[in-house]
């Protein structure tokens, strides 16, 4: 016990908090700008594979890891295109649009990872490159904190400043209106002349490219390779801290932050005598809990408006 | 109603025929051998017995999780479950067989029997969360689906792993517990008589009785079902656990019929395979059948293919993708149905017209 304790306290385990939770904030926040607009991209697991193989393909062929990024964020955005076309104009459930991506994105990049390294597991014969760290001034020499803050992948940093971006998106700027606006009432805000199909479609890609940024810190800045299913649920976690978070930036963040912090500690535990698997089931029963918690908080508030109607 | 389905069936075959030819056409531009990948994929299942023997082989699992998904879907429950009820089922039918001793006939009985259960607590649970706290089933069921893998995986390597066996596998079976191979050459194994029986089943169930009836409903308007007087929060449930014990009997009946070991590391795709499985059939359980054996067919075909040339058996995976999407898309040759409605209306018009002179 006291062994956990100091593995919790540690200034390590804090990096490590941080390092984890980004891909799952990515594609949280990828979660909520679809969820808003009132349609569920169940697909960001898949998206964020194929941005993953996009990043490690275009970076090794390019020798720039930065024209990997844009290509990964371009992979996950033409995903989140697909979804939109399969959803919104051939009418196809986005549940089983996005179960169908997920499909074809985890074969299919096997089947293109096959094709570009003659390997079905794993990228590494690719010379591919990673994204920086960055140093943060000052803040580097604060002892405890600059270990845990400072000298992380660009992505890290990229994905707290895309917090502030999309509360202000959301908030504070007229598509973020009309965002809102449609997935609180889609009939409402057709009335007002608001394309409902446009702003999805806006949504969904929107959603494609952040999740893009997870797949993409994947392969290019958590490890340097991209590897068969390597998301490993993490596409669905971010769908759980998403509705546990109250489909808010700032709740969603916290989630994620719970999540990473449940999967940091798994990875750390693994060092311990406990048992891997055991551990290794933490991030996910934490996400059922937070999820029922959530969902529960939520209908008996629906219950006490319905009491006070009465 | 026969129009309907009529209709369905041309979208089907068509999803499937371009699903097809987009794959045709990635084997020709990525393989140097393009005509022989083709062939392989498209008649090598039938070259020999021992290959045709593996198509049915893996129709068995397919029907039982397609069985399951198909339940679940009609109740209108995305519980993703199937997948870990699958591999939980497989988990509690292995302990059993390792380590009760029962006569033979009803050790394999009474296994498959427990995975069901196992399998029905695996999909209840995000059911009950559901019913209970309106907590989505969605993301539930594929969180419990790791879960599960992960409990599965300790039990088996902590508890019941065969230290001598070179490989992280478990004791061997109890031989009383392993099912009847069926066609020698094959291991075609007496599961295929559960599936049938469960098919059969399920189709009376869904179609012929009350309770059917009621998820039938309860999925297509669950307003409507709750002012029925049905009691939706119980038939969705009931739904699920249905689905959970299936998949859970599947999970068990696959690992009797083809294994003498527990020796899976991860979830094998079962459960996800359901889900294509019940698309394919429409939800339809009689369905069910013809569609596990045409995919189990594709993947056959797919391993022979990734066998004998330089194409990978991956490419199986977008075309499961453009059938599910093309599939479902209601807008997909929703122009020709509306024509073939309206000219039944004119022809209908006609006629009454004539009556009436």
């Amino acid at each position: 016990m006291n062994q956990l304790i100091d593995i919790i306290f540690s200034a390590s385990f804090g990096y490590a908090v941080i390092r984890v939770t980004t891909p799952i904030l990515f594609a949280a926040l990828g979660s909520l700008i679809a969820d808003r607009a009132g349609v569920i991209n169940i697909a960001l697991e898949g998206t964020m594979l194929v941005s993953a193989l996009t990043g490690v393909a275009i970076s090794a062929y390019t020798q720039s890891a930065w024209i990997g990024l844009l290509a990964a964020m371009i992979a996950g955005g033409l995903v989140g295109l697909l979804l939109a076309y399969f959803s919104l104009n051939l009418k196809t459930d986005i549940v089983l649009s996005g179960i169908a991506i997920n499909l074809m994105a985890s074969g299919g990049t096997v089947f293109v990872l096959y094709l570009i390294a003659k390997d079905r597991g794993i990228s590494s014969s690719l010379p591919s490159l990673v994204l920086p760290k960055i140093q943060l001034p000052l803040i580097d020499q604060i002892p405890v904190i600059g270990a845990i803050f400072s000298n992380h992948n660009v992505l890290t940093y990229a994905s707290l400043i895309a917090v502030l971006i999309v509360y202000i998106f959301l908030y504070k700027t007229p598509l973020g209106l009309k965002v809102r606006a449609v997935g609180e009432n889609p009939d409402a805000a057709d009335s007002v002349g608001i394309s409902v199909i446009r702003v999805q479609y806006f949504a969904l890609i929107t959603s494609g490219v952040l999740a893009g940024m997870g797949g993409a810190y994947m392969s290019m800045g958590y490890v340097s390779w991209f590897a068969k299913n390597m998301t490993a649920g993490r596409g669905f976690i971010a769908l759980a801290a998403e509705a546990m978070g109250g489909a808010s930036p700032v709740g969603t963040f916290l989630t994620s932050l719970l999540f990473g912090f449940a999967d940091a500690l798994s990875n750390n535990l693994q060092s311990l005598s406990v048992p891997a698997e055991f551990i290794q089931t933490i991030p996910y029963i934490a996400t059922i809990v937070g999820l029922v918690i959530y969902a529960s908080r939520k209908t008996a508030q629906i219950n006490k408006i319905k009491q006070q109607e009465k | 109603m026969s129009k309907n389905l009529r209709f369905d069936i041309l979208r089907t075959a068509l999803a499937i025929g371009i699903a097809l030819f987009i794959a045709l056409v990635i084997i020709l531009f990525a393989s140097k051998e393009p005509f022989t990948a083709i062939s392989q994929l498209l008649i090598g299942p039938l070259g020999t017995v021992r290959h045709f023997g593996n198509v049915i082989e893996m129709t068995i699992p397919l029907v039982f999780t397609g069985l399951a998904v198909s339940i679940m879907f009609k109740a209108s429950q995305f519980n993703l479950g199937a997948e870990g009820a699958f591999f939980f089922g497989a988990i509690g039918a292995s302990i059993i067989a390792m380590k009760v001793a029962l006569p033979i006939v009803v050790h394999p009985l009474v296994a498959i029997l427990v995975g069901g259960l196992i399998g029905a607590v695996i999909t209840g649970i995000p059911a009950v969360l559901k019913v209970k706290w309106g907590a989505s089933e969605l993301v539930s069921s594929l969180m419990l689906n790791y879960v599960a893998l992960f409990l599965g995986l300790y039990l088996i390597n902590y508890f019941f792993r065969d230290v001598n066996a070179g490989a992280m596998v478990s004791l061997p079976f109890l031989e009383t517990a392993n099912l009847l191979v069926l066609i020698p050459k094959t291991r075609i194994h007496f599961g295929i008589f559960i599936a049938a029986i469960m098919t059969v089943i399920a189709y009376y169930y869904l179609y012929k009785s009350k309770r059917g009836y009621e998820i039938i409903v309860t999925g297509e308007n669950i307003k409507f079902a709750e002012y029925s007087g049905i009691k939706t929060g119980k038939v969705i449930l009931m739904a699920q656990l249905i689905g959970g014990f299936i998949a859970g009997a599947g999970g068990a009946t696959e690992l009797l019929g083809m294994y003498t070991r527990f020796s899976w590391q991860a979830l094998p795709g079962y459960g996800w395979d359901g889900v294509i499985v019940a698309i394919l059939a429409r939800n339809n359980p009689i369905l069910v059948p013809i569609a596990a054996f045409f995919l189990a067919y594709l993947r056959i075909g797919a391993d022979l293919m990734s066998r004998t040339t330089d194409v990978q058996n991956d490419v199986i995976a977008i075309i499961q993708g453009i059938m599910i999407v093309l599939i479902v898309a209601t807008s997909f040759l929703s122009k020709y149905r509306h024509k073939m409605i309206f000219n039944e209306a004119k022809e209908n018009l006609g006629e009454t017209a004539k009556e009436g002179k």
